[in-house]
Formats: C-alpha cells, sequence, structure tokens
C-alpha cells in the first residue's frame, strides 16, 4: 500500500473541494471495501477525505411520504430503523443478507452503493482485468466465471455488481442525491450503476469529487408487502449467486402493481422491467410467474460457468412471486 | 434440538482455556521480541519458468528498508532433499506463487509498500496445471512413496466377478483441491544470535521443524530452539515446515541478531503450505443377491507436483474396509506445474471414503437393501488382505447404535418423495475408518517439585486438539496424584523430543510416552520421591505392532434439505457414532470429533480451491472466494462413541480421534441428499446448481 | 505519513503516532502489544479480528487506526475482569466451545456485541416478522455469528454458550 495523507472531513463543501481538487483522493466511510481494495493494490489513493463525520448519519420519514436516508447511516442502523422494517421490509432483508454483523456496523449506506465487483481477477492484480486496467483484457471471460453475470454484459467485462442493499434501493425505484463541485443532482438508482460495454472501468455515472448525500426513497405503500430472497453457496456471509427484490400489490388474485429487481446477474442491480411488463394486470399464478422470469431472462447470454443462474433466477423469482401473493391473498 | 450433546461426565475443561477465550495465549507471531523487522515475500507471477532479472532500486530507497533479499544475494543452503526449504538457491520458477525473495523493514506497510515496488523480469515457458486422466503426465508412484502401503493391490478376477454379480455399481467420484485454512496463518519469527536460531513458529511439531532448519542451515540442531506453545489450527498444512520458515530465517541472517517477523497472508496460504490434491475416483463393486461383496475396485488419480512429489493414496480406503472375495485397489498420480499437496486431515481417507461410501450407498439403492444393513452384511471376521486380527473392530455397533438414535428405523427407502414446504428431505449413512498410529521416539521427563507436585515435560504440540489436557490428565492418573499436582510443559525443543502432532497418533504416542515415563520414574524413584527426583524416558515397541489390524471407525448419520426451487442444501442433523478406544476426556474428544464432521460438512458443501489453469493458482484464494462451513451451514451435531477396551493398540488404549470425524461425513451428506432429490451428485463439492432442475 | 491519535483501549488511554496505513488491528496488535483480536484473513472475511469498537462489533482489520482517533476499543482480554471470565467466555470454558483458540476472542466479541444488539431489537435475515420483537433461538445465534468463522469447527458448541450466556 502506497502512503497516503488522511483527513477527516468536518463540512461536506470542505470535503468536496478536497476530493475533486486532487485526482488522487477519494472519500472513505466505513472502509470495509475501500481498505480491502488498498490492501489488495487495487486502489491506491493518495489521500483519503474521512466523510463519517458529516452529518448525514440519520434516517428521516419527510412530509410527502418519502424517507431520506443519509450516506453515513450505517447498513445496521438502517436495517433496524422501524419506518424501514415496516414500509420496506425489502430494504432492511436485503441489508441483514449482506455480510456480516460486525461488517454491517462499519458499512455506510453510500459505501454499499459504491462497492466494487467481487470478480476474483478484478480484485489480483496479478491477472489481467479491463475494469482494473483498461485494455489488459477479461480474464473471467474465458475462465472461471461462475459468479459473472448473464445480463448486460459486454465482451470487456462479466462482472457482476455485489451489493444486496443496491437490489432492493432499484427495486424501490430510489433516488440518489449526489453533491458535487458543480452542485446538487439527484440520480436515479436505477441508473446510479453502468453496463460496462467499453468502459467498464467505470462503474457508475458520478463524476471525481461528487458525494453521496443520501438516498430517497418513494412513499410505495405496496413496498410494506415486499421480500428479498438471496441464493447463495453458504446459508450466510456469502455473496449472491442470484438474488431477487420483488415488491408486488394485489387486488382479488390481479398483480394491479409490481416492482423487481435482481441482483448476481448483471454489472448494475438489475431492474426486471420485462417481467413486470408480463406481471402488471396479470393473475397472480404460477404460469404468469415462469412467463414473467422468461420474458426477464430472454436476453441471457451464459458463460462456462454460470449457466445454471438462468433456472435459478427463474425459479427464484417464481418463488418469490408465489410467497408474496399467497401472503397479500391470505 | 440442541447442538452437540454433553456427556455425563465431561472431563477436566482446556487447561489453557481462560488464555484462549481472553485471548492472552500467544501464538507465533505475538511473541514479545525487541525491535522487530517484518518480512513481505516476493513471489513468481508465472507458473513455470525463470527470474531473468530483479530490479530493486525503488525499493530499496522506501523509508525503512532493511533488505530486499532475493537469488542473487541470499546465502546457500545445504540441500536436504526438501525442494520446498530450497529457498532462493537459484532462478528457477516451479509453479504459481512461489517464493522469489523478501523484503525486511521496520514496518509491515513499508515492507508490503517495498515489495510491491521491485521489478522482476521472467522467461516464461509453458506449463501445465490441469489436472486430467492422460498418460504424458500419470504415472505409477514408486512403492516407498508412502511408508506404510504400496499403490496397487490385486486379489482374485475381479473382472469375472464382475460379470457374474447380481448387483454391480460402476461409478466415478471427483474430490476438488481442498486449502486447509486453519484459522491462524503461518507465522514464524526468527532470530539469530551467538547461540544459534530461535523460531517462535507455527507448527504440528517443533522438533520436527528444528531437525529439518538446522542441517538446512548447516548448523547443530542443539543450537536451534522452535517454541510453539500455542498453534491456531493446523488439518496437517503445519505438519512440515514450508518455504516460509527457511525464508524468514535466511533474511534473519542479514539482521545482526534483529527478530525477522512473518506472518503468511491468507491468499499466500493457498500457494505456499499445502493442499488437499484433486482426485478422480472409479469404484465398481459387485454383489451377490444378498448384497455380500463379491468384486471391489477402487481406482484414484491425484495430483502431485512436478516440483515435490506428494503421493497421497485414496483408494486404499479400500483395502481393509469390507469383505470381498476379490480385490484390485491402483493408485495413480499426474505431475503438474503447481505448489506442493501435503496431508490435509484424513489424507487419502477423507476423499478415498466419500467415494467408497457413496458406492455402497448406489449398491444399497440398486439391490434394495437398507444401507446400514448393507454394511453390516460385509462386516470381515478377520482385516481382509492381511488376514490379521482386529485389535478391535466396532463398526457394526457404531452402525446399530447410530442407526437407533437416529431414528433410522422409520425411513422410508424411496428417493425424492419427502416434503416439507420448498424443501426436499432426506437421510443418508457412511461408514468412517481411520488407521490406529504410534509414532515412536518421543521421550518424556518426570520431575518431583516438591510436596506432590510434579512437572512433565514433553516437547508435543498442542494444535487445538487438547493434548494439553489429556496429557496432564493421563500423567496424573499414572502418578496417582490430582489433575491438579501435574504441570505440563510442551511445544517448545526446550522439552524432550516428540513426534509431530499428525495421524491421529498425538494422544496414542505421546500418551503413552508419558506413562512409560511415568512407570521408569517410579521404578527409578519409588512412590515418595524427594523434591528434584527426575527420570526421562520413552515409550518401547508395542509387542502387538504388526500382530492385529487397529482401526477406529465410526457411523455417520446425516439429514439434508434440498430446496425445490434453487438447490440449496442444508444439514439441518448429523450424529456421529465412533469406537475409538479409550476416550481420555469425553470434553475435549467429543469437539475432536465434532471438528472433524464440522468439516466434513464444509468439504460436502461448499470447499473448492477452483484453478484457472491458464495461470495455474487457485483462484478463489481468499476466505470470500473459497467458503468453509460458517455458524449457520451447521445445525445440531450430535457425537457419542461406543465404550471400547482396546489392549493391544498402546499402553493408554487410545486409537486416535483427530481425523475420523471428517471419514464419512461427505459420503453420508451426499447419499442423504440422493435420498432427498432422487439426484445423484458424485463430483463434491454439493453446490446448488448441481441440484437445479 | 504519521498522525497522531489517542485510542482507549481496554480502559486504558493510549496515545501513539501511527502511519495512516496502520488498520485498526495492526495498531493494537504490532504497536501496543495487544494481541487478543487476531489477524486471520486481514480482509473481513474471517471475524478473527472483531472488537468492539465504540460499543459495537467491528473487525479491526478492514478500518485505518487514524480514523478512529479518540474510540473506545475493548478486546476480549478487556471483558474477563482480571481472572474472571465475561459469563460469555464462561459458557464457552465450560461447553469447549473452541479448541484452537485462534478465532475465540473474536467469537467473543461479536458474541457480546451480538447480544447487545438482540438487545435493542435487531433483526436478522432469519427473523421471521421485521415488525415483532426478536426471540434469541439456534437460528438466530446461527445466523448472526455466521461472520465469524471457526476451522476447527466448533459451532455447535459455541451456539450452546451463547445461549446459556443469554439465558
Amino acid at each position: 500500500m502506497k502512503p497516503f495523507d488522511y483527513q477527516r472531513a468536518t463540512d461536506a463543501d470542505s470535503a468536496i473541494s478536497l476530493v475533486s481538487g486532487d485526482p488522487e483522493a477519494r472519500y472513505i466511510g466505513g472502509g470495509t471495501n475501500l481498505v480491502d481494495h488498498m490492501k489488495l493494490g487495487i486502489a491506491e489513493p493518495g489521500k483519503l477525505v474521512d466523510i463519517t463525520r458529516l452529518p448525514y448519519d440519520s434516517v428521516e420519514s419527510l412530509p410527502d411520504g418519502r424517507v431520506r436516508i443519509g450516506a453515513t447511516v450505517r447498513n445496521s442502523d438502517l436495517a433496524a430503523e422501524p419506518v424501514i422494517r415496516q414500509r420496506y421490509p425489502v430494504l432492511a432483508q436485503a441489508l441483514l443478507s449482506g455480510a456480516s454483523g460486525q461488517l454491517r456496523n462499519l458499512a455506510t449506506t453510500g459505501g454499499n452503493l459504491l462497492q466494487r465487483t467481487r470478480c476474483s481477477y478484478f480484485q489480483d492484480v496479478t491477472t489481467p482485468c479491463n475494469k482494473r486496467e483498461p485494455g489488459s483484457g477479461c480474464s473471467a471471460l474465458e475462465g472461471w466465471n461462475r459468479h459473472h453475470a448473464v445480463l448486460g454484459a459486454s465482451e470487456r467485462c462479466v462482472a457482476t455488481h455485489p451489493s444486496d442493499m443496491a437490489v432492493a434501493l432499484a427495486a424501490l425505484d430510489a433516488d440518489v442525491l449526489v453533491e458535487g463541485p458543480d452542485g446538487q443532482r439527484t440520480v436515479p438508482v436505477t441508473e446510479l450503476h453502468r453496463l460496462p460495454g467499453d468502459e467498464p472501468e467505470r462503474d457508475t455515472v458520478l463524476r471525481h469529487g461528487e458525494l453521496v448525500t443520501a438516498v430517497e426513497l418513494p412513499s410505495l405503500p405496496f413496498a410494506s408487502r415486499s421480500r428479498y430472497r438471496k441464493v447463495r453457496d453458504r446459508a450466510s456471509f456469502a455473496f449472491a449467486l442470484v438474488s431477487v427484490a420483488a415488491a408486488v400489490e394485489l387486488v382479488e388474485g390481479t398483480i394491479t402493481d409490481v416492482r423487481i429487481a435482481l441482483g448476481g446477474l448483471a454489472h448494475k442491480p438489475w431492474r426486471a422491467t420485462e417481467a413486470e411488463r408480463v406481471l402488471r394486470g396479470a393473475p397472480a399464478t404460477e404460469e404468469t410467474f415462469r412467463a414473467a422470469a422468461d420474458a426477464e431472462l430472454a436476453a441471457a447470454r451464459t458463460l462456462r460457468d454460470n449457466e445454471f443462474k438462468v433456472p435459478m433466477t427463474r425459479n427464484t423469482l417464481a418463488s418469490v412471486l408465489r410467497e408474496l401473493t399467497r401472503q397479500e391473498g391470505s | 434440538m440442541t447442538g452437540a450433546t454433553r456427556a455425563t461426565s465431561p472431563g477436566p475443561e482446556r487447561i489453557e482455556g481462560h488464555a484462549k477465550v481472553t485471548g492472552t495465549a500467544r501464538y507465533a507471531f505475538e511473541h514479545p521480541v525487541a525491535d522487530p523487522l517484518y518480512l513481505h515475500p516476493l513471489r513468481a507471477t508465472i507458473a513455470r519458468g525463470r527470474v531473468t532479472s530483479v530490479d530493486t532500486t525503488a525499493a530499496e530507497r522506501v523509508d525503512g528498508v532493511r533488505l530486499v533479499l532475493t537469488h542473487h544475494n541470499a546465502e546457500a543452503l545445504v540441500p536436504i532433499g526438501d525442494p520446498e526449504l530450497a529457498v532462493l538457491q537459484s532462478d528457477e520458477i516451479a509453479f504459481r506463487g512461489q517464493l522469489i525473495g523478501a523484503v525486511v523493514a521496520e514496518t509491515q506497510e513499508s515492507a508490503a509498500h517495498a515489495a510491491d515496488l521491485v521489478e522482476i523480469r521472467y522467461e516464461r515457458m509453458a506449463h501445465d496445471s490441469d489436472f486430467r486422466d492422460d498418460a504424458d503426465i500419470v504415472y505409477t508412484p514408486d512403492a516407498d512413496a508412502s511408508p506404510m502401503l504400496s499403490p496397487d493391490l490385486e486379489e482374485g478376477d475381479v473382472d469375472a466377478a464382475l460379470a457374474d454379480a447380481a448387483f454391480t455399481v460402476d461409478a466415478t467420484y471427483t474430490t476438488p483441491t481442498e486449502h486447509h485454512n486453519p484459522l491462524e496463518p503461518h507465522a514464524v519469527i526468527a532470530a539469530w544470535d551467538d547461540d544459534g536460531l530461535t523460531l517462535h513458529d507455527s507448527n504440528q511439531g517443533s522438533h520436527l521443524v528444528r531437525d529439518l532448519i538446522a542441517p538446512l542451515f548447516g548448523v547443530d540442531k542443539e543450537r536451534v530452539s522452535v517454541i510453539s506453545p500455542h498453534v491456531g489450527g493446523a488439518f496437517g498444512s503445519k505438519g512440515m515446515p514450508h518455504g516460509h520458515v527457511a525464508l524468514t530465517a535466511l533474511a534473519a541472517r542479514h539482521t545482526a541478531g534483529r527478530p525477522v517477523k512473518y506472518a503468511l497472508s491468507r491468499t499466500q496460504m493457498f500457494e505456499l503450505v499445502g493442499y488437499r490434491p484433486p482426485t478422480r475416483q472409479r469404484v465398481r463393486l459387485g454383489a451377490d443377491r444378498e448384497g455380500r461383496l463379491v468384486a471391489t475396485e477402487h481406482d484414484s488419480l491425484e495430483q502431485t507436483s512436478r516440483f515435490k512429489q506428494y503421493a497421497e493414496q485414496s483408494a486404499s480406503a479400500s483395502r481393509e474396509m469390507y469383505t470381498s472375495p476379490n480385490r484390485r485397489v491402483t493408485n495413480r498420480l499426474a505431475a503438474l506445474d503447481v505448489p506442493a499437496p501435503t496431508w490435509m486431515r484424513a489424507p487419502g481417507e477423507a476423499g478415498g471414503m466419500y467415494a467408497l461410501e457413496s458406492a455402497m450407498d448406489e449398491l444399497a439403492v440398486s439391490a434394495g437393501i437398507d444401507p446400514v444393513e448393507l454394511r453390516l452384511r460385509n462386516e470381515p471376521e478377520v482385516a481382509p488382505v492381511s488376514g490379521l486380527p482386529f485389535s478391535s473392530r466396532n463398526l457394526p455397533a457404531c452402525l446399530r447404535e447410530g442407526a437407533e438414535r437416529f431414528g433410522w428405523h422409520e425411513r422410508d427407502p424411496r428417493p425424492g418423495v419427502r416434503r416439507e414446504g420448498d424443501w426436499l428431505v432426506g437421510t443418508g449413512v457412511a461408514a468412517s475408518s481411520f488407521p490406529s498410529l504410534f509414532f515412536p521416539g518421543s521421550l518424556a521427563t518426570i520431575r518431583h517439585e516438591s510436596g506432590g507436585k510434579y512437572r512433565v515435560e514433553i516437547g508435543a504440540v498442542d494444535i487445538g486438539t487438547g493434548s494439553r489436557t489429556a496429557l496432564t490428565q493421563l500423567a496424573a492418573e499414572a502418578l496417582e496424584v490430582p489433575v491438579e499436582a501435574v504441570e505440563l510443559w510442551l511445544g517448545s525443543t526446550e522439552q524432550p523430543h516428540a513426534s509431530l502432532a499428525g495421524g491421529s497418533a498425538g494422544t496414542a504416542s505421546w500418551g503413552s510416552t508419558v506413562v512409560e515415563a511415568v512407570r521408569a520414574f517410579r521404578t527409578e524413584h519409588g512412590h515418595d520421591p524427594v523434591s528434584g527426583a527426575e527420570t526421562t524416558a520413552g515409550a518401547g515397541k508395542n509387542p502387538d505392532a504388526g500382530e492385529y489390524a487397529m482401526h477406529s471407525y465410526g457411523a455417520q448419520f446425516a439429514e439434508v434439505r434440498v430446496n425445490a426451487d434453487t438447490g440449496e442444501v442444508r444439514v439441518p442433523r448429523m450424529l456421529g457414532v465412533f469406537a475409538a478406544g479409550r476416550i481420555v476426556n469425553p470434553r475435549t474428544a467429543r469437539s475432536q470429533f465434532l471438528g472433524g464432521m464440522t468439516m466434513g460438512i464444509s468439504m460436502a458443501l461448499h470447499e473448492h480451491s477452483v484453478v484457472d489453469e491458464r495461470f495455474g493458482h487457485v483462484v478463489n484464494h481468499d476466505l470470500a472466494g473459497y467458503h468453509i462451513a460458517g455458524n449457520a451451514d451447521v445445525g445440531s451435531v450430535e457425537v457419542d462413541w461406543i465404550d471400547e477396551h482396546d489392549p493391544h493398540v498402546n499402553p493408554v488404549g487410545v486409537k486416535g480421534i483427530g481425523e475420523i470425524g471428517i471419514v464419512g461425513t461427505a459420503a453420508a451428506i451426499g447419499n442423504a441428499a440422493h435420498h432427498a432429490t432422487g439426484v445423484r451428485v458424485r463430483d463434491l463439492p454439493l453446490t446448488p446448481e448441481k441440484f437445479l432442475r | 505519513m504519521d498522525s497522531e491519535i489517542t485510542l482507549w483501549v481496554d480502559g486504558r488511554r493510549e496515545t501513539l503516532s501511527v502511519d495512516t496505513r496502520t488498520t485498526l488491528l495492526d495498531a493494537l496488535r504490532e504497536r501496543l502489544g495487544v494481541t487478543s483480536p487476531k489477524k486471520g484473513c486481514d480482509h473481513g472475511q474471517c471475524g478473527a479480528c472483531t472488537v468492539l469498537l465504540d460499543g459495537r462489533r467491528a473487525t479491526s482489520c478492514l478500518t485505518f487506526a487514524v480514523a478512529n482517533d479518540e474510540s473506545e476499543v475493548v478486546t476480549a482480554e478487556g471483558l474477563a475482569e482480571g481472572d474472571e471470565p465475561h459469563p460469555v467466555q464462561r459458557a464457552l470454558l465450560e461447553n469447549d466451545g473452541f479448541q484452537c483458540g485462534y478465532c475465540t476472542p473474536g467469537q467473543v466479541c461479536s458474541a457480546v456485541g451480538m447480544l447487545d444488539e438482540v438487545k435493542s431489537g435487531w433483526p436478522s435475515y432469519v427473523t421471521e416478522d421485521l415488525d415483532e420483537s426478536v426471540e434469541l433461538d439456534e437460528d438466530e445465534i446461527r445466523e448472526r455469528m455466521s461472520g465469524n468463522l471457526c476451522r476447527c469447527g466448533a459451532y455447535a458448541n459455541i451456539v450452546t454458550a451463547i445461549r446459556e450466556a443469554a439465558e
């Protein structure tokens, strides 16, 4: 690890100017991903600006029904927050399925969103990786790719996004509040992360110096009936093979509204718009669920080791929808 | 149901327990030493070839760097026949990740940073790291590759017997590369002074480390001290000293007496300290109408390294397990440009019994015979092959007792017919066996301090097995004094020579030594010894060695649930019943069985070091990529044992319990998964996609 | 680059100058000689380095010491009152919830932190109803303790011990 300067930010403006004025500077929150990357030699910042003491550590219910989550709220605190547990169980479950208790106590909302892929080749500086070193090649494409993308990948990169929380936020149509040297902007979480395309080194649409300050959840009353289901190799403390975040509104056996996002399948949390389109207005039957999954997965392109993700996603999505519609109907 | 069951008379708590639960027990890297320096290794990033140039300029400029060591400036070591220890002796690279240098600096941070700045150039040569059955790489190991067994065995006419058999199984099972991953990484602190070399080291036998490192540096053994009071798990990976010990001692030659500290990173442990080699095993079984085996064939192919041969013999699991008039066993190796494999908990038995006990289940299914009953029908009266009587063999009792306690008799044998919610439910059984070994050559010192207090010294090691506690108990019993009157010293070359902790032979070998030393002490000093009376003695040869076949046995039962939608596999319940001779301390012995079974669950469900043959290394080389079972993966695990008095194995009647717990577990779980789903997976680990439909 | 920080470690005030690259774990172990928290993986994947950081369980390997100026650290050593073990430690001793002992201090801190989380009503991934209060059954303990790997395989005994300590 190369030597670096450390500064603790006292307010957002100084934090932003410290980072935006220095191409080698990075924000650090809980550190659970960045410290890891610095040890691995993937990230070599010359300066760290610690943002954990900025005033972004609360969860507020806004008068219009939205909920604003500060960027430095710890994952464990967010999952325990009553308003999240009651109104957005999918988010609480997603958070609780991630990492371990001692990591969730450190990890922040903003940091969780911006965590980088767990692709083994990305994390190993001795192997080629276009994301880490543009133009060096993708080792996963013809290598061990069991955990890799089946949707939206490119010839340059087949990595997946590892966050659980972000999958739930994608399903909930959350917005990300960003402040930068040029002022504030709002980015829908579904547009925060990029597909790899020709620039896999860029995970998100954020520009250098931009700081995530909060995430806002829309009111979305039917999200109180929502669920996050994570399929993984260990019963706990493992990244998703596939995951499903879903919320369903059911009226007399018909799905009147639905939100679905999928994890472990793509370079970003995958909002399943095709599946939603099939489900909206359709009867809550096994046939509909399967048709919805098939519609979403029609575009899937599998690699040597990850063919299983297609049937696994289909079955898991059907299982979650079955459970949510059974719950709603009873 | 609660976790592990508890014995009625639990035995003393671990003697070092308080130090361990508070974290004050000192492991190798934690010994306070004055003014230490830190080592960070340089490692090859190609799988075969040679180093053509090393530029250390930038590294040497880093603040705090004291030494950059490569094959250019490393001193010559004495060749002792172990390529792993011959570090930095040439420019040759035999596997990816090989140690090719080191940076030594005032802090870990500087050493690691400087190591990143060393520029190394290579000449690459073609390498082969692809484990497969191919005549180019496959050979038969010499008979002396394994001290105990020849690789092949042939009795009767297997092919003819199979042709006539009423029921047959012909199946190929594969097991992957697995890494030990003790929680304490291998670590060493090396310091040279006028008296010689001191090593604070994490190992399975301080005397063995000394006996190899001293000649490597051309010094007398008496000039090397190895200190290892606590070892944070080993499982075979710390059995032999690996290259890091030599490298650190080599670096410490240049530091004017300052100690050099080096703990491997988790990732380095996937290349530098051994692993369980992958296997491909074909098992053919033939049985008559009653399920009696008429033919047993077991052919195993395992990986070894071109750099250093390691000959595991998984097929040998089928030599003595069941009666069978016709038998063929073969063991072959495939040599590749990979790091050297080594012993890992039940080496040979863990993988070999997975194959045999899975095949036995397949035979039970095809013959329509209950799998417990099938095993009982194939119980030998004397040891197959050798014809020796068993010193004791209580496999039938383990199977019957286990079946009773597990509720086996209510089992519907049909596969794939039980469902609870989203989960398909099944149960399975497998037998376990492990040889009872005894390592000669240990010595113990018994000293009467004063007032009935005794000091017992033996250079054994406690790698978590509970040997410190068990040996104290055995010493107290032999001395006929309370446990509190015995102070046991182990874990260092300061104590009399002892064999290494391995082969489940620790308590048998060291315990016998302690008991025989007490007898010698009493002979010499009587029952009212003066203060300071002292005797050093060891155990003699066992007159029954070679006269009896000696093994531990066990029966393992598993309940498995497989998610009908996702294929996820869970093991909510296991029961293991063992027959392993005398159990010295039920509390710690239970943990040995439990730990073995838990590692077996881990082997069954998770463990798989994925080799990318293009690069020649394990790509999932950390604990997020290489899964070992976590707490939520382990449900109720019950452990019990049959009272067994074996007068032949050794003076303490102990058969060894460290490894048998992992033998058979994976087969029991695989068999239960088949019972749950009707899907027979013959390729470990049992990951979800293998059950998806 | 060095920076001066103050840490409260097991009740003692420690002021030291640290390289910004030094993790909290390495500051404790290599600078202060506090070796109760263990280094098992150095990447947050094993839990052996778990301490109570300002009262909450945290992996000390994934946070820089410099970011923890004025923080309070309690290790498994600090949880015991001299020779008197903490109830979680006592229960681990009785149930033989460890073998080699290397993961144990992390298990202890994690369990103590976890029991506090349960007291605060925090749910887990296996909590059926997120609206209800949490009942600490064995599945809850297993899930909540899954960040602490034990290679000796003492999980079943660890679960029993924590259950007893919680009563």
